[in-house]
C-alpha cells in the first residue's frame, strides 16, 4: 500500500511538472498568435514596413514557442491514460468528447495553417497568408475554449449521472456540461492571462532594445503596443479575477478558505490576511498581517458577513493550504505590479516620455517573465486548491491513478525532468537569443532555411559565407 | 446504425491517416544520417517542415478519439504500454523541436540532426512495440490493466518494432523520391529498393508469428471457408510489391510512394481481420469498451462536420507545397 502511495505522489509530480512546462508555451503562443494577426492586419491595412518587420521578428519566436507547445502538449493527451487511467475510464464519457472537439476544431486548424503561416508567404499571397495567420490565432482560442471547459468541469462538475460501472455519464444537455458554472470565468481569466503574459514578454523585449537604442522603430512600436495592452488588460484582469474568485467562493468554498488562510471560522466578519505563514499543524497562520473584516467585505460585500473556515471541513477533504495560500499571493502581487506598469506607461505617454524613461524600461524588462510566473501560480492555486479530488467533490485523486508500480513512474518522471530541462532549456535559450537581436528594418523571414525564405521566388539565392541565405531577399514582402 | 461500429471506423481512419502522413516524415528522420550534411539534409528536412505538425495531430486524434469513444480501452492500453508510450512521447519531443532548433543554432546543427534521427527512431520503434504488445495480448482484470511494467517486452514486440522502422523508412525514401531531385533522389531510390524487399520479409515473419499468438487469429485466417477471402491479403501484398518495384524501375516520382502506402493499407487490413471486433486484441470488444450513446452521438456530429473540413484544408496545405522541393525551395 505504501508503494501505491508513492506511485500516486510521483504521478502527481509528473503531471504537475509536465503540465506546468507545457502551459508556459500556450500561455505565450495564444497571445503571440493574436499579436501576429494584429501586426499582419495592420501591415495589410497601412502597408507600413515596420509592421511587416515586427511580424517576421515575432514569427521566428512564435515558431520556436509553438513547436515546444506542440510536443509538450502531445505528452499531456497521453498522460491522462498512462498515469490516470481510472480517472480516464470514469470521466472519459464526459471529458473525452470535449477533448476530441479540441483536436477536431483547434489542433488541426492550427497545425494545418501553421505551415502556410511559417513558410508560405511567397506562395499564397498576402491576403491568403493573413487568413492563415488568423486561422492559427483562432485555433489557439478554440483550443483554450475546450480544454478550459474540461478543466472547469473537473472543478465544478454538473450535468452527469454515475452509471452502475462507475462511469460518469453525460446527462441530457451537453450545453450544461460545456458551460459548467466555473467555465466562463476561468476562460476569460485564462485568456486575459495569456494576453498579459505576451504583452509583458513583448514589452520587455521592446524595453530592452529601447535601453540600447531609443530610435529603433521596431522596438518603439512593440513597446508602445505592449504598454497599451498592459494599461488596458491588466485592470480588466483584476476585475475578471475578482469575478472568478466570487465564483470559486460559490462553488468551491474550501479552495477559497485555503487561499485566504482561514483555518478558523469567522462568524462576525473574516480578516484579510495579506501575509503570514500557514501552519496547517496548528491550524493557524503564523505572523499574519491582516486587515480586520476585509475578507468578508471583498468576498461577501459585507464587513460583518460570517465566513466558514477549514474547521468546518473534514481533514480528509482539505487541500494543502500552504501552496494555495502562497501561489495566490504571488499571482495577485504580480497582477498588481502589472497594473502599476500599465498606469506608469500611461503617465509616461502623457508626458511624452514613453521611449526615453529609462527606469520604466528597466522595470518593464524586469517584468518580462512576470506573466509566466503569474500564470503558473494561478494554475497552482486552482489545481492544488481542487485537491484532494480530481473531479471536485466526486472523485478523489487517490482513486484516479493508473495501477502502475512506483519504479515505473519514478523512471518516467526522471526522464521527463532530464529531457524537458535539456530540450526546453535549450529552446528557451534560443528564444532569448532571438529576442536579444534588435528588430531590424529588413527583418529576415522565419528561418534561415532555403525553402522557407525562398518559396517560389524566381530570383537566385544570395548565400552568405556559411551557405545560409543572408538578408538580401528579406525586403521582398515589405 | 450502431454508433460503436462507426466510431471504430473513425478511429481506424485516424490510425490510417496517421500512418499515411506521419509515417513518411518519421521515416525521413530514420534515414537522415545517411544523407550528406548540408544541402541534402536541408532539402530532406524542408520537404516535411511545413506538414509534420499537421501529420502528428492525427496521433492526438487517434488517442483523443479513443478516450472519447472507447474510454475503457484508453484506460487499459496506455498503462499496459507505459514504457513504450513514454519513450514515444520523448522521442517526439526530440524530433519535433529539431525542426526549429537546427536552424536556430547552426553550431549545434549536428546535435539536433542526431536528436531528429534518434527521436524519430525511438518514436517509430515504440509504436511498433506497442502494436506487437497489443497483438500478443495484455493482462486485463476487471476494468484495469493487471500486468507488470515490462509485460510489453518480448521477441515478438521487438520484431514488430523493427518492422515498423523498416516500413516508415520505406515511406520516407519513397517520399524523397517524389519530392526531391538529383543525387538525393537517386539515393532515396536505392534505399526504397532495399527497404521494399526487407519490409516484405518482415511482414511475412510477423504475419506467421501472429498466427501462433492467439487461437482467434489462427481461426480467423485459416479456417474454411474464410481462408478463401483472407488468402487474398497475402496475394495482394505480393502483387502490390511487384507494382511497387515496377514503378521504381520506371523511375516514377509519386507512384512508388502510393504503392508503399498500399502495402501499409494491406497490413492494416490484415490487422483488422485478426482483431475485429476487439479494441484490445483478444481481450475487450469495442462494445464492452464503448462510451455511452450520448457521448458517441455528440462527437459524431462534430466529427462528421469537421473531418471533411480538416481533410480539405490539409489537402490545400499539401497543394501549396506541391512539387519538388529543390535546393532553393519548392518550384
Amino acid at each position: 500500500m505504501i508503494e501505491q502511495e508513492w506511485a500516486i505522489i510521483l504521478a502527481r509530480i509528473q503531471f504537475a511538472f509536465t503540465v506546468s512546462f507545457h502551459f508556459l508555451f500556450p500561455a505565450f503562443s495564444i497571445g503571440l498568435a493574436s499579436y501576429l494577426a494584429v501586426l499582419e492586419g495592420l501591415w495589410l491595412k497601412t502597408n507600413k514596413g515596420v509592421y511587416a518587420n515586427l511580424y517576421r521578428y515575432w514569427l521566428k519566436i512564435f515558431a520556436v514557442v509553438f513547436a515546444m507547445g506542440v510536443v509538450s502538449g502531445i505528452v499531456m493527451s497521453y498522460q491522462f491514460g498512462t498515469n490516470w487511467s481510472v480517472f480516464s475510464d470514469k470521466a472519459g464519457p464526459v471529458i473525452g468528447p470535449l477533448m476530441a472537439y479540441e483536436v477536431l476544431t483547434a489542433f488541426f486548424l492550427e497545425a494545418g495553417f501553421l505551415g502556410v503561416m511559417l513558410f508560405g508567404i511567397n506562395k499564397v499571397g498576402r491576403k491568403l497568408h493573413f487568413v492563415a495567420t488568423l486561422a492559427v490565432a483562432v485555433g489557439t482560442f478554440i483550443s483554450a475554449f475546450w480544454i478550459l471547459s474540461v478543466n472547469s468541469w473537473m472543478q465544478t462538475p454538473v450535468g452527469y449521472e454515475i452509471a452502475a460501472n462507475g462511469q460518469f455519464m453525460p446527462g441530457d444537455s451537453w450545453w450544461t456540461i460545456v458551460f459548467n458554472p466555473s467555465f466562463p470565468y476561468r476562460l476569460i481569466h485564462t485568456l486575459l492571462a495569456a494576453y498579459l503574459t505576451t504583452a509583458f514578454a513583448v514589452g520587455a523585449v521592446g524595453a530592452w532594445h529601447l535601453l540600447k537604442d531609443k530610435s529603433n522603430l521596431g522596438a518603439r512600436k512593440m513597446f508602445s503596443m505592449a504598454m497599451w495592452m498592459a494599461a488596458i488588460v491588466a485592470p480588466l484582469q483584476v476585475v475578471a479575477g475578482d469575478f472568478h474568485g466570487l465564483n470559486t467562493l460559490e462553488h468551491q468554498p474550501v479552495k477559497v478558505m485555503a487561499i485566504e488562510g482561514h483555518y478558523q471560522s469567522h462568524p462576525e466578519g473574516a480578516p484579510l490576511i495579506l501575509f503570514g505563514i500557514p501552519n496547517s499543524k496548528e491550524q493557524r497562520v503564523d505572523y499574519a498581517i491582516e486587515i480586520p473584516k476585509a475578507s468578508s467585505l471583498i468576498l461577501k460585500h459585507d464587513a460583518d458577513a460570517p465566513m466558514a473556515g477549514l474547521d468546518t471541513v473534514p481533514d480528509a477533504d482539505e487541500p494543502p493550504v500552504g501552496i494555495v495560500f502562497w501561489a495566490f499571493r504571488i499571482m495577485v502581487g504580480l497582477g498588481m505590479a502589472m497594473v502599476g506598469i500599465g498606469l506608469w506607461s500611461l503617465l509616461a505617454r502623457s508626458r511624452k516620455r514613453l521611449y526615453d524613461w529609462t527606469l520604466l524600461h528597466k522595470a518593464a524588462v524586469a517584468m518580462g517573465p512576470s506573466g509566466f510566473i503569474a500564470v503558473l501560480a494561478g494554475w497552482a492555486v486552482t489545481e492544488v486548491g481542487r485537491q484532494p479530488f480530481t473531479i471536485y467533490g466526486v472523485l478523489r485523486t487517490v482513486d484516479s491513478a493508473s495501477p502502475l508500480d512506483a519504479p515505473a513512474v519514478a523512471f518516467s518522471l526522471l526522464a521527463f525532468v532530464v529531457v524537458y530541462f535539456a530540450v526546453f532549456g535549450m529552446g528557451i535559450w534560443y528564444l532569448l537569443r532571438l529576442m536579444k537581436k534588435p528588430p531590424e528594418a529588413h527583418e529576415a523571414p522565419p528561418s534561415d532555411a532555403p525553402i522557407r525564405s525562398a518559396g517560389i521566388t524566381p530570383a537566385p539565392q544570395v548565400l552568405s559565407g556559411d551557405g545560409v541565405p543572408g538578408d538580401a531577399r528579406s525586403g521582398e514582402i515589405v | 446504425m450502431d454508433l460503436t461500429v462507426i466510431w471504430a471506423g473513425i478511429i481506424g481512419f485516424a490510425i490510417i491517416a496517421y500512418v499515411i502522413m506521419d509515417g513518411f516524415d518519421l521515416g525521413i528522420g530514420i534515414l537522415f544520417p545517411l544523407f550528406k550534411v548540408g544541402q541534402d539534409r536541408d532539402t530532406a528536412m524542408n520537404s516535411i517542415a511545413p506538414v509534420w505538425d499537421g501529420n502528428e495531430t492525427w496521433l492526438v486524434m487517434g488517442v483523443g478519439g479513443l478516450l472519447a469513444a472507447f474510454p475503457l480501452a484508453y484506460a487499459i492500453i496506455l498503462p499496459a504500454l507505459y514504457a513504450p508510450m513514454i519513450a514515444m512521447l520523448l522521442g517526439l519531443v526530440f524530433r519535433g523541436v529539431a525542426f526549429e532548433f537546427r536552424w536556430r543554432d547552426p553550431e549545434h546543427r549536428e546535435l539536433w540532426d542526431r536528436a531528429f534521427t534518434t527521436g524519430s527512431f525511438i518514436a517509430t520503434f515504440a509504436q511498433g512495440i506497442a502494436l506487437g504488445a497489443l497483438l500478443q495480448g495484455i493482462t486485463v482484470e476487471g476494468r484495469a490493466y493487471a500486468g507488470g511494467w515490462w509485460e510489453w517486452l518480448s521477441p515478438f514486440s521487438i520484431l514488430t518494432g523493427f518492422g515498423l522502422v523498416v516500413g516508415y523508412a520505406l515511406l520516407g525514401a519513397c517520399w524523397l523520391n517524389w519530392k526531391t531531385e538529383g543525387g538525393l533522389q537517386r539515393q532515396a531510390v536505392t534505399y526504397a529498393g532495399r527497404l521494399g524487399i526487407s519490409l516484405l520479409v518482415v511482414i511475412g515473419i510477423i504475419s506467421l508469428a501472429t498466427l501462433t499468438l492467439e487461437a482467434q487469429y489462427h481461426n480467423r485466417w485459416l479456417s474454411f471457408p474464410g481462408v478463401l477471402a483472407t488468402a487474398l491479403v497475402p496475394i495482394a501484398t505480393i502483387a502490390v510489391t511487384i507494382f511497387f518495384y515496377r514503378s521504381l524501375r520506371q523511375t516514377k516520382d509519386a507512384q512508388p510512394f502510393f504503392w508503399a502506402l498500399a502495402l501499409f493499407g494491406l497490413c492494416l487490413i490484415g490487422l483488422g481481420i485478426s482483431i475485429w471486433p476487439n479494441v484490445i486484441p483478444a481481450r475487450v470488444t469495442i462494445w464492452e469498451a464503448a462510451a455511452p450513446y450520448r457521448s458517441q452521438l455528440f462527437m459524431l456530429i462534430g466529427a462528421s462536420i469537421m473531418v471533411p473540413i480538416i481533410v480539405a484544408y490539409t489537402a490545400w496545405s499539401y497543394w501549396v507545397f506541391r512539387g519538388k522541393v529543390g535546393h532553393d525551395g519548392y518550384h
